[in-house]
């Protein structure tokens, strides 16, 4: 009974307070502590490389911005576009076969993903950069049949184009299953709508699948361009002079290893800095229509799933 | 959306011996079934007993093993060849297609287009409407369904009962012949239930043609015209709604609408 009494008197006094006021969120001292914590040794760790002189900080301004790094850093930019443009359009085109109903379709697209995901990319590179040496010429014709045209192997491909080729064939197998993943998020619903309205399957494809495929394809497809962007450096090994083959051939030069280390480092990050940008915007305007108009701030969110 | 008078000898849709199984078992047995133009046809049946599958074969959602389905006077998905019946070109059956809406249980709205693009995204595409004409026809029949002035919302700032009377909309956009129903109400709160149906009556009352999957017996009864039960892949009742729903003469036909009875009061 006395219990009951007080635990009233509690009930009654939380009703009377709850009429004048809101309800108190709770404070997190010790993550914020946390956080803090840190900070100050992030701070600190800068502090301290920004004042080692190993770093060589006057070298790495030198070249930072030197026509060497950047001409290496533009065939770097260049290189990635062209081998994502390449990459996507042709996973698009494996993806669908994939998702088709021909078995031999399926099979080959299939198999494609499987040995193109196998073989390392420098293996892939080596190979098609000594391609004249196991095809001298390419032949155009019919297959067993008579032959129309035919040219050399070496005349055709150059060295960039053994790289775009390698890059391309590798990237399409990851953007394929990336491409292939999102189609299969979507709910089936919406294709059958689509087949109800009678709206052609190509259409279906890009006006109704993709986009909203495309919530699961950005987040990967950023991971992928960020990835080949900092993959191209492979390339080096057939002598394309990107980014960080040209800080190399700059140090070979006069032993200033780690500031020329540091300035293709520095690139790298802030490219991807700029990608990792342009990739939550991407999403946002993605998720028009599905998700809530007022989303909380980056950093809200951040904390709140803490 | 004037309609003809209904005249009843002039089937608009017809099954004959539709015969559809996946993997060895035999969704549906044979069947018949005749709707004429201007009618409202009710499927009934218990879960599973093969009424979303019949109305996916009408539109060849869902290939048959056999039998024939015709619409307004059209084979919907074959061709005859040299004594044989072939499948026809995929846009061949998706001009068929054109002609027979669908109306979905999850309303299936394409929901990263609003509205009115949900709307006109058919008739452009597949009709060749000029866009003006699509959107004044959008709009339209957005008030014919009660939903004036929504056309730049999302689907997901709707209703479920707002949803399902959009998909409605953006079926009739392409002016169908018939449409087809797959309980169209299931999926929504009770009290949501009510605005719907009356979009479907209304729609009824106008003369469409219609072939509806449904668990509202009081609606299969004041609406349709003609019921069919289906138990088991086959139609073991049809007939007048009313005749049907009150005085069913099957044992099973008796026994799955014994469960509604409480439903017959009102
Ligand atoms: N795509 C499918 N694959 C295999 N079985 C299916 C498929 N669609 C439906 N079925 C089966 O066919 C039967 C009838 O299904 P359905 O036509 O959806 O029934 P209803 O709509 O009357 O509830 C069920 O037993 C169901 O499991
Ligand atoms: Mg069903």
């Amino acid at each position: 009974m006395q219990q009951n009494r007080h635990s009233d008197e509690r009930f009654l006094k939380a009703v009377k307070i709850s009429e004048t006021s809101d309800i108190l969120e709770r404070s997190h001292p010790v993550r914020w502590a946390a956080a803090a914590l840190i900070l100050l040794v992030v701070a600190w760790f800068f502090y301290g490389v920004a004042r080692n002189p190993a770093f060589g900080w006057p070298v790495f301004s030198h070249y930072f911005t030197s026509a060497e790094i950047l001409k290496g850093l533009w065939l770097t930019i260049w290189l990635t576009a062209v081998v994502m443009a390449l990459g996507f359009a042709f996973g698009l085109v494996i993806a669908v076969m994939r998702l088709s109903k021909n078995p031999v379709l399926q099979a080959i697209a299939w198999a494609y993903v499987w040995l193109f995901r196998s073989v390392p990319l420098l293996v892939l590179l080596l190979f098609w950069f000594n391609i004249s040496y196991l095809f001298p010429t390419i032949t155009i014709g019919i297959p067993f049949g008579p032959v129309f045209y035919e040219v050399e192997t070496q005349q055709l491909i150059s060295t960039m184009g053994a790289t775009i080729i390698a890059f391309t064939l590798h990237e399409a197998a990851y953007a394929s299953e990336i491409i292939r993943g999102g189609i299969l998020s979507v709910d089936h619903g919406q294709e059958e709508a689509a087949d109800a309205l009678a709206i052609p399957k190509r259409r279906a494809l890009f006006r109704v699948i993709l986009p909203q495929a495309m919530r699961s394809i950005i987040p990967a497809s950023a991971s992928l361009l960020i990835g080949t962007f900092k993959n191209t450096s492979i390339a080096s090994v057939v002598a394309v002079t990107d980014l960080l083959y040209s800080a190399q051939i700059i140090y070979n030069r006069n032993y200033e290893i780690v500031p020329l280390l540091m300035v293709a480092t520095v690139w790298y990050i802030s490219i991807t800095s700029i990608i990792s940008i342009v990739q939550y915007f991407v999403e946002a305007y993605f998720a028009r229509g599905l998700v809530k108009k007022s989303e909380p701030g980056l950093l809200k969110t951040y904390l709140a799933t803490r | 959306m004037m309609m003809t008078a209904m005249n009843t000898h002039d089937p608009i849709i017809r099954l004959r011996n539709i015969r559809k199984s996946f993997g060895a078992h035999r969704v549906l047995d044979g069947v018949d079934l005749d709707v004429e133009r201007g009618e409202v046809v009710c499927l009934l049946g218990a879960s599973g007993s093969g009424k979303s599958t019949l109305l996916r074969c009408i539109n060849h959602l869902e290939k048959i093993d056999r039998g024939v389905v015709e619409v307004g006077g059209r084979l919907v998905a074959h061709e005859l060849v040299d004594d044989r019946l072939r499948e026809l070109k995929a846009n061949e059956i998706r001009a068929r297609r054109a002609d027979i809406g669908m109306v979905f249980q999850a309303f299936n709205l394409f929901p990263h287009l609003t509205v009115l693009q949900n709307l006109i995204e058919a008739p452009v595409v597949v009709r060749k409407l000029p866009r003006s004409e699509a959107v004044e026809r959008a709009k339209a029949l957005l008030s014919l369904v009660g939903m004036d002035g929504r056309e730049h919302s999302y689907p997901r700032e709707l209703s479920g009962g707002q949803k399902q009377r959009v998909a409605i909309a953006r079926t009739l956009a392409m002016q169908p012949m018939v449409v087809l129903f797959d309980e169209p109400t299931s999926a929504l709160d009770p009290e949501l239930v009510g605005e719907v149906l009356k979009v479907m009556k209304d729609l009824a009352a106008a003369g469409m043609t219609m072939v509806v999957v449904t668990h509202e017996i009081t609606f299969a009864r004041e609406v349709a015209h003609r019921v069919a039960i289906l138990d088991q892949g086959k139609i073991i009742e049809f007939g007048p709604a009313k005749d049907v729903i009150d005085n069913p003469t099957h044992e099973r036909a008796r026994s799955f609408l014994s469960r509604f009875a409480w439903q017959g009061q009102h």
